[in-house]
């Protein structure tokens, strides 16, 4: 695409067209250079939107509760753009995004965006893409982004990194919650959500998530534990009133600034990080290596001084390129 | 089928039933595809694809390959095609030639 093309996708963006919004977000999640041309631009215009991660396990009824949220920021007069991410399959790449968002409304309404995107298998983690597609829901000027994600693998943790305030979903009747929550996990919830309280068991996962966090690690936020029943709407203003409640405490302690200067630090490093994990590959697999790598295969050598060989080539590749 | 083109590689949004032509067209819009499918059972395709394509018009997707399938007649395979319909895989269609057609048609976005 030429220049020209891409500055007026970029135009037509400013000017609020969801066509070009999509577009663009298509290219900056493929990586094209039409996406890095919209980022230099655009980034600019990003940091006014709040963020809110909503995570947990297959089940928990975070489409349902995605929907409530939606709906309820709506009727607050602001407007939400929204990221729902599945894995992607590891064999083949591909990916079924099951559309569970659209499937339970149908919004006409100009003030939600919805958006489906595959992990694409980032080292179990999410794509590359998500933290620039963010970016650009901002830049587009939506008041609130919501990325939703299963809360499998490494998903969860990484969509903490992105969120101003992560949700954590619990629901009962999933068995032991207390086995449910892998370690780790507790502790990038700001707010834990009992949903489907209105089942048998819920009181429990209350008391169990209370006790959890009593053993744990927390800092001057004790992550509050919110029920709702997201079927019915029920407790959503509540929820959402936390959620203005956590985004006060990190204006007022200092701990929004800390956390989004950790955020944009760990954005770059993981962008250097795959593009030095490219430039790797592309030495491993020069003719040069191979007698390496033969003498790697008879033992005659041990992979620790192999990825010492590569390491030093990348570096003289990488410099001699200025 | 979205199963088959997702062992292909593929992404597929899967939008669930009974969607009206404008939530297609607006769900098509947001996500950016590069292919729709749709899935006819009820026989009002006749009726059906008129209002998606004046839809799809509507929201500015020129370039989108829309393919059809499920309960189709022969008889009315070339109106559709007629509308846009890039291909009609009726009933008892190998999966994989699907999958092929789909390959091969889709909208190439490789320079950008």
């Amino acid at each position: 695409m030429t220049a020209t093309a891409t500055d007026k996708l970029i135009e037509r963006f400013r000017n609020g067209e969801r066509p070009a919004l999509a577009r663009l977000l298509t290219y900056v999640e493929n990586e094209r250079p039409a996406g890095l041309r919209a980022m230099a631009e655009l980034y600019r215009d990003t940091g006014n939107a709040y963020v809110v991660g909503i995570t947990g396990p297959p089940g928990a009824g975070k489409s349902t509760l995605t929907n409530a949220v939606i709906r309820e920021y709506r009727r607050r007069d602001k407007t939400v753009g929204v990221l729902a991410i599945d894995p992607s399959s590891s064999l083949t790449g591909g990916a079924t995004l099951g559309d569970r968002i659209r499937m339970l409304e149908n919004y006409e309404d100009e003030g939600v965006y919805i958006r489906s995107m595959a992990t694409r298998g980032e080292m179990g983690g999410l794509s590359m893409a998500v933290g620039a597609v963010t970016h650009l829901l901002d830049a587009y000027g939506f008041d609130i982004i919501v990325v939703e994600t299963v809360g499998v693998g490494q998903d969860e943790v990484d969509v903490a990194e992105l969120a101003d305030t992560t949700l954590l979903l619990q629901v009962p009747g999933l068995g032991d919650s207390i086995q449910t929550i892998k370690a780790g996990v507790l502790e990038i919830a700001d707010i834990l959500v009992v949903n489907k309280a209105d089942i048998k068991g819920a009181e429990n996962v209350v008391r169990d998530l209370r006790n959890m966090l009593r053993l744990g690690e927390h800092g001057p936020w004790l992550p509050p534990i919110v029920r709702t029943v997201a079927v019915n709407g029920d407790n959503i203003e509540a929820l959402l009133d936390t959620i203005d409640k956590h985004r006060a405490h990190l204006e007022s302690s200092g701990e929004g600034q800390a956390r989004r200067e950790r955020r944009a630090r760990r954005e770059v490093l993981r962008l250097a990080q795959n593009w030095l994990a490219g430039q790797l590959e592309e030495v491993i697999r020069e003719p040069a290596m191979e007698p390496m790598l033969e003498k790697l295969r008879q033992r005659d050598i041990n992979p620790f001084e192999v990825a010492a060989e590569v390491a030093r080539r990348t570096s003289v590749r990488v410099q001699s390129r200025g | 089928m979205a199963r088959a083109l997702r062992d292909a590689g593929m992404e597929v949004i899967y939008t669930g039933l009974f969607q009206t032509p404008e939530m297609i067209a607006r769900a098509a819009v947001d996500e950016d595809v590069d292919v729709i499918g749709l899935s006819i059972l009820s026989g009002a395709h006749r009726a059906l694809f008129p209002k998606i394509f004046s839809e799809l018009a509507a929201a500015g997707l020129s370039d989108v390959l829309v393919v059809a399938g499920g309960t189709i007649p022969n008889a009315d395979v070339e109106e559709l095609k007629a509308l846009g319909v890039a291909e009609v895989f009726g009933p008892g269609t190998p999966l994989d030639s699907a999958v092929r057609f789909i390959r091969e048609h889709a909208p190439q976005r490789g320079d950008e």
